[in-house]
């Protein structure tokens, strides 16, 4: 058994992403809060978006919020609640305004405002042609609103729990009421008693062989609370961005094309003119994914391989060094590759989980599919789905997701917990983690952990995928549960308990198996093709049938499905053309 | 792939009495990273291998370590370009809690010390404070700063005296001096003319070696210290008026 401490705080706030940040800093305006995160604050992954954060200013050309929610629920193939899109791009631009008072530096024009760019999907007098909407800061835009948010926490003297692990959510009766937290570096437990805890934990790439996301990306904090029989929504939707770097899979971000970046096949020919008339390479992401993956079946891949090229060869030299100097970085260390001269070979990668933990426009998190609420329980970025993403996430959505909704999640808090009663904890509140780690700990020999997670990576590749039948549907769903019965006997070689990151890496597969297999289960359930679900079988959208939303719950050990209604206010659906 | 060999200093405090040397050879390609390497090792041969790391291409700040005798990021250094055995140790100056895991505690008060937070009183307008690119340009290159640590770990005035705020404290104050529109310079110059503050800079240009960002933290340096000398002379100046 470890030894455990214990905490008393009014919220608690897992995970120190840009969406935790954000909330963290307005729960402390109205009360006590700590946050927790496995990561060091300023390693979370909200630090690698590189392209910028969509807000309608209109510093470069007109520009109102209607159009970006318009482009957000057409990219989204009208699965996106529109009361939570509009709520989205509303307070878009006052968070954004918020943040450049925090301090965050955004590249300028040239009469001193914050400067936009074009970005995959976002569209002008609803779809008239691309919008410069896109506020940045070089490729790097993440980079600086992690920078920036914890900069602030530090100003307002938030507390940090750095380096601790969750490893359990507590509820009693239907109510949250704290959290279970691994002391990485000395390996005790620590329980922390809140009347509010909010899920900030991100998404979960690393379920796929070839991602974009950190290999902490593990949806942890879904996980957890899928164990406690919550449900999560619309897991059958996961983003592949087209430009991940070739088997490496890190991004080369949208940003690339909108400063006039395009794709190429073998032929050279720039092959988006086909798919997307009128966008062209800066259509929604799952129409490009889906077009380089078409080429690349239809034997024009370069040499005949699975990649295609980015070619930003035409550029000006400055506009590449300057307005894209991280990606260029990347491309020379990683490829040895010149960007200004050469082509760069690119292939689709995983990159964003659009489902996850279902929540309404409080980042309240629901119990249900008829929208009863948590008590005590908030969620906010990507690891929640309010669904402002749909069936396809647009770029630079998902910093304004994090950021509203984390925001709006911390306000929510700061009104709520001061009032609150104390719930409970439940007797023993630390059995269910002391259990689950020394079951881990007695194991012995068993499977390697590596070849479980490989062989998972692989599956949810070549099955759960850019394109998806029923057939292999079916055999990853299968698969994925051997590999959830081989993970109970997987072996442990480190017995120690001071940074025990095997421990942590078992942990984290763990959660991945059982959200790959919600994945593939929701997958093989929705018959038909609607934005990063593309069935092959099913190739239509068929709104009389499936313009619902999954909520997906573990019942026994099996996935349940269950259905609830998208939320239309302003746009009927229509066909998806771009 | 081919064979790749690897010579690790390996500490575990809760067992060890001191660190010793492991050799490992593994399987990977010349165009891997010496992360991917370091995986091997832990996925393959000794699950108790400890390092922190996360976004595995340079802009996190967690895997930086000691690579043949030098501060870098174990996940942007390819295979293909070093020699071997790489040997890899953890970064110096800090307590090894694990392996390639040192205690950053100390590191991070430093970054605390500074105020690394917009000092700017007056309330905003409704909507964004106008800045020129040029005014941007001004500190844009210590925006880049991931708080890796590979520079102050790598600087001999820190070796010599761990209570210097070192080069990374003193880019993040840089990031804020510059910038138009912060207004914290007396706060922030008060802390970094201390004995412990950027006078220990010897300029021997460890940090902007080590510096995965390309950050000119050198410059940086220089250019505080110069801000602090101006001050200094307009402090005096003024002194004189009275
Ligand atoms: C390469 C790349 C580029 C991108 N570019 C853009 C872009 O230009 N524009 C855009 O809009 N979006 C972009 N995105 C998407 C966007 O960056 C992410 O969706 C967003 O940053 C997620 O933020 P978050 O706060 O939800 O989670 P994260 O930033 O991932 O933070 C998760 C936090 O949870 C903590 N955590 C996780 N598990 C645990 C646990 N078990 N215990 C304790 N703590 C835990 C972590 O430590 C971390 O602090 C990009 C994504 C990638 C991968
Ligand atoms: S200045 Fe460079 S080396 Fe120093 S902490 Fe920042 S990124 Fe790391
Ligand atoms: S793992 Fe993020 S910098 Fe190396």
């Amino acid at each position: 058994m470890r030894p455990v401490v214990r905490h008393q705080y009014d919220a608690v706030i897992v995970g120190a992403g840009g969406a935790g940040l954000m909330a963290a800093l307005e729960a402390s305006k109205g009360c006590r809060v700590a946050v927790v995160s496995k990561l060091y604050p300023t390693r979370s992954h909200t630090g690698t978006a590189q392209g910028g954060i969509g807000a309608a200013l209109g510093n470069r050309e007109p520009d109102n919020w209607e159009w970006h929610m318009f482009d957000t629920v057409k990219g989204g193939d009208y699965l996106v609640d529109q009361d939570a899109a509009e709520f989205m791009c509303k307070e878009a631009i006052r968070v954004v305004y918020e943040l450049e008072h925090m301090g965050l530096p955004f590249n300028r024009t040239p009469e001193g405002k914050i400067d936009q760019r074009k970005f995959g999907g976002h569209t002008k007098e609803f779809g008239k042609g691309p919008v410069q909407r896109s506020c940045f800061a070089a490729d790097r835009t993440g980079h600086m609103i992690l920078q920036t948010l914890y900069q602030q926490c530090i100003k307002r003297q938030v507390t940090f729990f750095d380096e601790y692990r969750l490893v359990d959510v507590l509820m009693r009766e239907g109510r949250c009421c704290g959290v279970v937290a691994l002391c990485l570096a000395t390996g005790e437990l620590h329980v922390i008693h809140a009347k509010a805890v909010l899920m900030a934990t991100g998404g979960f790439g690393r379920m796929y062989k070839v991602t974009s996301n950190a290999h902490t990306l593990t949806g942890d904090g879904c996980a957890i609370l899928w164990r406690r029989g919550l449900p999560l929504e619309d897991m059958e939707f996961f983003q592949f961005h087209p430009t991940g770097i070739y088997k490496l899979g890190i991004l080369i971000t949208e940003g690339a094309r909108g400063e006039g970046g395009v794709l190429r096949n073998r032929t050279g020919e720039r092959f988006m003119e086909r798919y997307a008339p009128t966008l062209l390479d800066l259509a929604p992401r799952d129409m490009v994914s889906r077009a380089v993956h078409q080429e690349i079946r239809a034997g024009r891949g370069i040499d005949g391989k699975d990649y295609v090229h980015l070619d930003l060869t035409h550029l000006d030299r400055r506009v590449i060094e300057e307005k894209l100097p991280d990606i260029t970085d990347f491309v020379r260390t990683y490829l040895g590759l010149d960007p200004v001269r050469e082509l760069i070979p690119i292939q689709p990668t995983a990159h964003y989980a659009m489902g996850g933990i279902p929540t309404n426009l409080n980042a309240e998190v629901l119990a249900d599919e008829q929208g009863r609420v948590v008590p005590g329980l908030y969620a906010a970025g990507e690891c929640a789905c309010v669904s402002v993403h749909g069936a396809n996430r647009l770029g630079t959505n998902s910093l304004v997701d994090i950021v509203v909704f984390g925001n709006r999640g911390g306000q929510r808090i700061a009104e709520w917990a001061p009032k609150a009663e104390w719930a409970a904890l439940p007797d023993d509140p630390e059995g269910s983690a002391q259990e689950q780690l020394a079951r881990l700990e007695a194991n012995r020999g068993g499977d390697e952990a590596a070849r479980l997670r490989a062989e998972m990576q692989q599956v949810m590749m070549d099955d759960v995928g850019v394109f998806r039948i029923h057939a292999g549907l079916q055999e990853a769903c299968e698969r994925v549960n051997r590999l959830r019965a081989a993970y109970q006997g997987v072996g442990l070689s480190d017995k120690g308990r001071r940074f025990n990151t095997e421990v942590e890496e078992l942990l984290e597969l763990g959660g991945l198996l059982d959200l790959a297999w919600v994945t593939a289960t929701a997958a093989l359930a929705r018959q038909e093709s609607r934005g990063g679900h593309s069935r092959e079988d099913f190739p239509n959208r068929d709104d009389a049938k499936w313009l619902k939303h999954s909520m997906a719950s573990l019942r026994g050990d099996a996935v349940q499905l269950a259905y609830k209604p998208v939320t239309i206010t302003r746009f009927q659906p229509q066909e998806r053309k771009y | 792939m081919a064979h790749v060999r690897l010579k690790i200093q390996r500490f575990n405090p809760e067992m060890d009495s001191a660190p010793q040397w492991r050799e490992y050879t593994v399987e990977a390609e010349p165009t891997d990273r010496v992360l991917d390497a370091l995986h091997a090792v832990k996925w393959h041969h000794d699950g108790s291998l400890a390092f922190r790391r996360s976004c595995a291409h340079g802009v996190c700040g967690s895997d930086a370590m000691m690579i043949n005798g030098k501060n870098r990021l174990a996940c942007k250094l390819l295979i293909k370009d070093l020699k071997q055995p790489i040997v890899v140790e953890p970064m110096r100056g800090f307590a090894v809690v694990k392996d390639l895991i040192v205690d950053q505690t100390k590191f991070f008060e430093k970054y605390r010390s500074v105020k690394p937070y917009l000092i700017a009183e007056e309330p905003p307008p409704a909507t964004e404070r106008l800045q020129s690119p040029k005014q941007q340009e001004r500190f844009e290159d210590t925006t880049k700063c991931i708080l890796c640590g590979a520079c102050t770990t790598s600087c001999p005035s820190f070796w010599a005296n761990g209570e210097y705020v070192g080069p990374a404290a003193i880019v993040q104050a840089h990031r804020f001096l510059f910038d138009s529109r912060d207004q914290g310079a007396e706060e922030r110059l008060e802390v970094l003319n201390k004995a412990s503050g950027v006078w220990r800079c010897r300029t021997i240009f460890n940090c902007t070696d080590a510096c995965p960002r390309g950050i000119n933290v050198t410059k940086a340096i220089v250019e505080v210290q110069n801000l602090l000398v101006a001050h200094a002379k307009q402090g005096s100046t003024t002194d004189a008026a009275q």
